[in-house]
């Protein structure tokens, strides 16, 4: 009686010219073998200038983001492992892990683009290849996943980098945004900028202060001043003391 | 651009950027923007050559040594100078390549045989300008096709790459359509096909439009993982307390493959298996949206009854104190100054000095 409404049912979606899903993932099957060899050939003319070439990297990424496939999903997927892009981010994850955690208590866990770039470079070491600022920030955005807290906050043209589980809001970005351009801020600017009354502006400040993304300087002439670390990497020396790093390696 | 070390041309910017052009007899150097721009070296001056590897903040280099300049040389940017070299910087890339023909160059010594008929005028007179002489034209003409040739195989690149994603995006498609179908019960798919159909996403990076979860969870990759992970991580977690960020297990885990490494995503979607195995680990999120890895003997709830003691012989504890003390990582030492707190055994003091976490004196001294 079962297979007799079975071969019925079938016979009616056959009739209808509808496609079953088991016959439709029997097609996906050939398909997905035959994707899996398109790019291999695609890899071997090709890998070398995915590795070679940034520009090429973001145009291969935002075509495949345009059809909604992720090549850094998982290591385990066809692009990772044949076009070897999952290796190179997933390592530059790593990397940039390492960079925020030793300069985190310098900085309260804030971090520009440019200086965590230069960080980066700079434990790659001469010989590895290149990787850009947009590499970054692919690799940053795949680290969101691990609830660390990472984070990308557009200031000024540039990103600040967030690596701490702090909870930033509107407001808090706002200000981040205002001192970017001197690297501090007073309340008497965060007034007449952005019109806020003074204890909103001193909330948001002593916040990012509590957090250690802020410094107040109480004897600068006028208006105390919010500092932000994140900002002044010329105050610092830019190297990673061998205690910093230590405090990087789990 | 040259650089004469200190000289008033690096200052000035004056021969910053350009274009950096070699034939058989000389060195030339244009100016990007102002092509009437100009400077050369006969090859016959160099002595030899060095590289100079890129590092943080400069690039690469090459050092041209010379010999001293004869008395009838043709005018130039400097009269003499006390350096006998000249730093050629490339800012953008081509210092390998250039340094290779350069160095073919000065071996063959081909201006030698040639006849040098092909002298070039520098003329710095203001009306003077483009530089007439033929072996010139025909270095552009080759810098030319060349560009072109780089530009030819880059958008064959690209056209190779667009006819992929159109493949790619056909099985997209395929995808989803066989994702409604499964909703809508359209045939019957087993248990078995199911997992087929997630790997399959898994493959192409495609996310599980049925349930819009992660990517490819419940896998048989991703419990192969989970299982891997489970033995890799025993030691490290005892080493430490019996409790990791997941950032920490990325970090381990992916310094000790060296290759083929672990997607964020992976790690995630495998450690949100290990519970349901039944695994000596488990993970566990805090009300933050830290993410950690606990051993099953582990617990958490115990470590605040001796983190409250901690606190309590020293008064009071800010969380990079309590880490120093016992020695976590300050992130996981917050998380348990904080569940402490939740818990009701430790309150709060939060000024611009930090965070500070006191016995909770209410609890006690009621």
């Amino acid at each position: 009686m079962e297979r007799r409404k079975e071969r019925t049912k079938q016979a009616k979606y056959k009739e209808r010219g509808t496609v079953l899903a088991e016959d439709q993932l029997a097609q996906m099957s050939k398909q997905l073998d035959m994707f899996k060899t398109n790019l291999e050939e695609f890899a071997s003319k090709h890998k070398q200038e995915i590795r070679k070439n940034p520009q090429f990297r973001v145009q291969f990424q935002d075509m495949c983001a345009t059809i909604g496939v992720d090549p850094l999903a998982s290591g385990k997927g066809f692009w990772s492992e044949m076009l070897g892009v999952g290796d190179f981010y997933y390592e530059l994850g790593v990397q940039i892990i390492e960079v925020c955690l030793a300069l985190k208590h310098r900085n309260g866990g804030l971090i520009t683009l440019e200086e965590l770039h230069q960080q980066v470079l700079k434990g790659r070491g001469k010989f590895a290849q290149d990787v850009s600022q947009d590499d970054l920030l692919r690799a940053i955005k795949k680290l969101k996943v691990l609830g660390n807290g990472f984070g990308i906050i557009p200031v000024g043209g540039t990103y600040l980098i967030q690596s701490v589980p702090a909870e930033l809001n509107m407001d808090h970005t706002v200000i981040l945004q205002l001192a970017e351009k001197k690297g501090y801020v007073t309340v008497g600017e965060i007034k007449s900028s952005l019109k806020w009354e003074t204890e909103r502006a001193k909330q948001v400040l002593e916040h990012l202060l509590k957090e250690g993304m802020a410094w107040l300087d109480t004897q600068a002439a006028g208006d105390p001043q919010y500092w932000l670390p994140a900002l002044f990497t010329e105050l610092y020396s830019q190297e990673i003391t061998p205690e910093e790093a230590k405090e990087a390696i789990p | 651009h040259l650089a004469d070390k200190n000289s008033v041309l690096k200052i000035l910017g004056r021969f910053d950027s350009g274009v950096l052009l070699l034939s058989t007899h000389r060195l030339i150097w244009r100016d990007q923007k102002n092509h009437e721009c100009c400077i050369a070296i006969p090859l016959s001056q160099i002595v030899f050559i060095e590289e100079q590897a890129a590092g943080i903040g400069k690039s690469a280099k090459i050092v041209v040594h010379l010999h001293p300049a004869s008395s009838n040389k043709e005018p130039g940017p400097f009269q003499s100078s006390k350096y006998s070299y000249i730093k050629l910087s490339f800012k953008e890339h081509g210092q390998i390549e250039f340094y290779r023909r350069l160095s073919e160059e000065i071996t063959q010594r081909r201006w030698e045989n040639l006849p040098a008929a092909q002298t070039m005028q520098v003329n710095k007179s203001p009306q003077a300008g483009r530089i007439r002489a033929v072996g010139i034209v025909g270095i552009e003409r080759k810098l030319e096709e060349k560009r072109k040739e780089t530009d030819k195989n880059i958008s064959e690149a690209f056209e190779d790459l667009s006819k992929l994603m159109d493949k790619a995006k056909e099985m997209v498609e395929l995808s989803k359509s066989i994702a409604n179908k499964i909703k809508e019960k359209q045939g019957d798919i087993t248990e078995d096909e199911t997992v087929k159909f997630k790997s399959y996403l898994l493959s192409m990076g495609i996310a599980n439009p049925v349930t819009r979860e992660t990517y490819g969870s419940g896998t048989h990759y991703h419990m192969q993982l989970a299982k891997q992970l489970a033995g890799i991580l025993q030691a490290p977690l005892e080493e430490r307390g019996g409790i990791m960020s997941l950032t920490e297990v990325y970090c381990l885990v992916n310094r000790a493959r060296g290759l083929e490494l672990l997607s964020p995503e992976d790690l995630v979607n495998a450690c949100k298996m290990l519970e349901s195995l039944k695994l000596p680990l488990r993970l566990r999120i805090f009300d933050s949206g830290v993410m950690v890895i606990e051993l099953q003997s582990h617990n958490e709830e115990e470590m605040v009854a001796s983190a409250l003691e901690t606190v309590s012989e020293k008064g009071s504890l800010t969380a990079d104190e309590f880490a120093k003390l016992v020695g976590m990582s300050v992130l996981l030492a917050k998380e348990r100054l904080l569940l402490a707190e939740k818990m009701g055994h430790l309150c709060r003091d939060d000024s611009v000095e930090g965070l500070r976490f006191y016995p909770n004196l209410f609890m006690t001294q009621s």
